[in-house]
């Protein structure tokens, strides 16, 4: 290629150092080009992320000037007497994601460890890409499947048998007619929360250094002292990172909840009533939503959605890069 | 009789404290599988329900004409949509990623990363969200909308795989067309860019295979439509697709809507996993030949 380009200079313009001196500068032109575009693609890339805080605060701003920040805690949400709050949704956002995870992360990071330290090479290759499978399936069908399949079981089945065991602790009060609960929403989003964390915290179980595991053994150790007493502590911030990630995609999941959660307006002690989130309140009236100050309510409802979410990410970031790699190598 | 007493002949089994750790150690290795066993058990669980419920609503006619008896028009818009975010997104996630790897400081890196992960961590609501008030509030709900959505949440993810091959190009590679003194763009251009291909390729059906099956922006930005015929006025007028077709059906809660939904879903969890396995294989592949 090069050569074809050279000779085509050469018969354009005999005088060789004069071509040389043009194409060189040709190249320092598009060199500079290069790095333009590529410069401004990486700038857009961050002007979105501004642009979206930016839209999301403008398009609140009817509703945080009506309202102010008492909307976070107040529970009424009638949009036909426009009085909005995000009481009911902050906290309904707040239980299902941590259920979600309480339920998760364990099953999360035990499959982390098997994939990581118990499996042997051939099943891992098929169970660990079947599991990051897991996470491919669109949210929409989880609902879907949520719905029909998962929430008749969760209320025949579940709830009634949460409901007679350990019914003493009001978390687990009686089960609702139709399934759709809180405690269904939070069994989804487990759902999309396990291959996340998993997959991660297989990474973090892998990068720790063989010969300490190794070390341990040979002092005695079992298999489960191993993990507990080396891999676990110097993989945690990794975890807890990771967990916080699952976390996040858990906090903002609209459309399963939407399908599963049965659109509830109160706060209710029990897991087993109906509830709703910050994300599934607007996809479910975002489409419907005429009077100003609705649309204005449902996009606070984004604002409080973006700056959990962010906090959760930037929480995660800061943690996982306490979690450094070098130091377990040395 | 004293149980310290040192008996050589004894057979080296454990007792007492060793079996209990034993034990322990037995349970959380049955304890980890079990955990995997269930994962999977769950993918499968949901598969074959697609699997089975789908299959009797497929037909020939279900795949091309309109509602109420199929989804072909859904079908269509889905792939206008995808590959309009695609165009959008990929030359722009590849130009971010050469931008991290072949121009930037460590500190624009680590920015420039921070970025591409918190892009990557937004809810799709709140996309869904700025998008509908940049492009269509106070206008009309459009496919191109629904795009533009999708391929700011695909931009983060073809960045960073394109990034991650990227780090994988051989040095030498570069310092050879240093060498003979190519300069830095024909060196991207047919150095560096062609050996990360196959990378960027599988970076991409990644995301496409993500976006395809995203529902909370096409909710915001291109969800009102009959989906009794196909709509090519992709820029004016919002697009049917997929996604959208299983939400309102699986809220309408008719059983013939249901059997429906059931179809559509097994062609889009088709797509999408032919979609992963495929990028997978053309991961595999690459990194051998990276690697030899």
């Amino acid at each position: 290629m090069s050569a074809v380009t050279s000779s085509r200079w050469l018969r354009r313009a005999p005088d060789r150092a004069r071509s040389g001196e043009r194409r060189k500068r040709f190249d320092r032109v598009a060199d500079g080009v290069l790095f333009g575009i590529c410069a401004l693609a990486a700038l857009l890339s961050a002007a979105v992320i501004v642009a979206i805080g930016y839209q999301v605060i403008h398009g609140a701003s009817p509703a945080i000037s009506k309202f102010g920040l008492s909307f976070i805690y107040e529970t009424t949400w009638q949009p036909n007497f426009g009085v909005f709050g995000a009481g009911s949704l902050l906290f309904g956002t707040l239980v299902s994601s941590f259920v979600a995870l309480a339920i998760g992360a364990p099953i999360a990071i035990s499959i982390g460890l098997y994939l990581s330290l118990l499996a042997p090479a051939g099943v891992r290759g098929v169970i660990g890409p079947l599991v990051e499978m897991l996470a491919a399936i669109p949210s929409v069908i989880l609902g879907f499947w949520g719905i029909l399949i998962l929430a008749p079981f969760v209320q025949g089945t579940l709830e009634p048998w949460l409901h007679d065991t350990l019914g003493f602790i009001p978390i687990f009060g009686a089960p609702e007619t139709t399934g759709a609960s809180i405690f269904t929403a939070s069994l989804i989003l487990t759902i999309m929360v396990v291959p996340i964390v998993a997959s991660i915290s297989r990474d973090l179980f892998l990068a720790v250094p063989r010969e300490v595991q190794d070390g341990a053994s040979a002092l005695g150790a079992t298999r489960w002292e191993v993990v507990r007493g080396v891999v676990l502590p110097s993989t945690a911030s990794g975890v807890v990172a990771a967990s916080l990630l699952g976390l996040g995609r858990a906090l903002g999941e609209a459309i399963a909840v939407t399908q599963v959660i049965g659109a509830g307006a109160a706060i209710n002690a029990s897991l087993f009533k109906t509830g709703d989130t910050l994300a599934s309140r607007i996809a479910s009236q975002f489409p419907g939503a005429i009077t100003e100050l609705h649309i204005a309510s449902l996009y606070y409802l984004g604002v409080i959605l973006l700056v959990i979410g962010l906090i959760s990410n930037l929480a995660a970031q800061w943690i996982g890069r306490r979690f450094d790699y070098r130091r377990l190598a040395r | 009789m004293s149980p310290a007493a040192f008996d050589p002949t004894a057979p080296l089994t454990p007792s007492g404290n060793l079996r209990r750790r034993r034990a322990v150690s037995r349970v959380a290795e049955y304890g980890a599988t079990a955990a995997a066993l269930f994962a999977v058990a769950v993918l499968g669980i949901v598969i074959y329900t697609v699997l089975s419920r789908g299959a009797g609503a497929l037909s020939l006619d279900f795949l091309f004409s309109g509602a109420p008896t199929g989804i072909g028009p859904a079908i269509l818009g889905t792939v206008m949509i995808v590959v309009a975010a695609t165009v959008i997104a990929m030359p722009l996630g590849v130009l971010v990623a050469l931008f991290v790897t072949e121009f930037a400081g460590e500190r624009v890196t680590a920015a420039s990363r921070l970025t591409l992960d918190l892009l990557n961590g937004l809810p799709s609501i709140i996309i869904g969200l700025f998008v509908f008030a940049l492009l269509v509030e106070f206008k009309t709900q459009s496919g191109f909308a629904c795009s533009v959505g999708l391929a700011i949440i695909m931009l983060p993810l073809v960045a960073r795989g394109t990034q991650e091959v990227l780090l994988l190009v051989p040095g030498n590679l570069r310092e050879a067309a240093d060498a003979l003194g190519v300069s830095r763009w024909r060196a991207v251009l047919t150095v560096i860019l062609p050996s990360a291909l196959g990378g960027i390729l599988t970076a991409t059906v990644l995301a496409v295979a993500r976006a395809a099956g995203e529902t909370a922006p096409a909710l915001l930005l291109s969800s009102v439509f009959s989906g009794k015929e196909a709509i090519f006025n992709f820029f004016g007028e919002a697009v049917p697709n997929i996604p959208v077709t299983i939400f309102t059906l699986s809220e309408e809660g008719s059983p013939d809507g249901f059997t429906r939904a059931w179809g559509a879903s097994l062609v889009l969890i088709s797509f999408i996993l032919f979609a992963s396995l495929g990028a997978r294989a053309m991961h595999a592949r690459s990194l051998r030949k990276m690697s030899s």
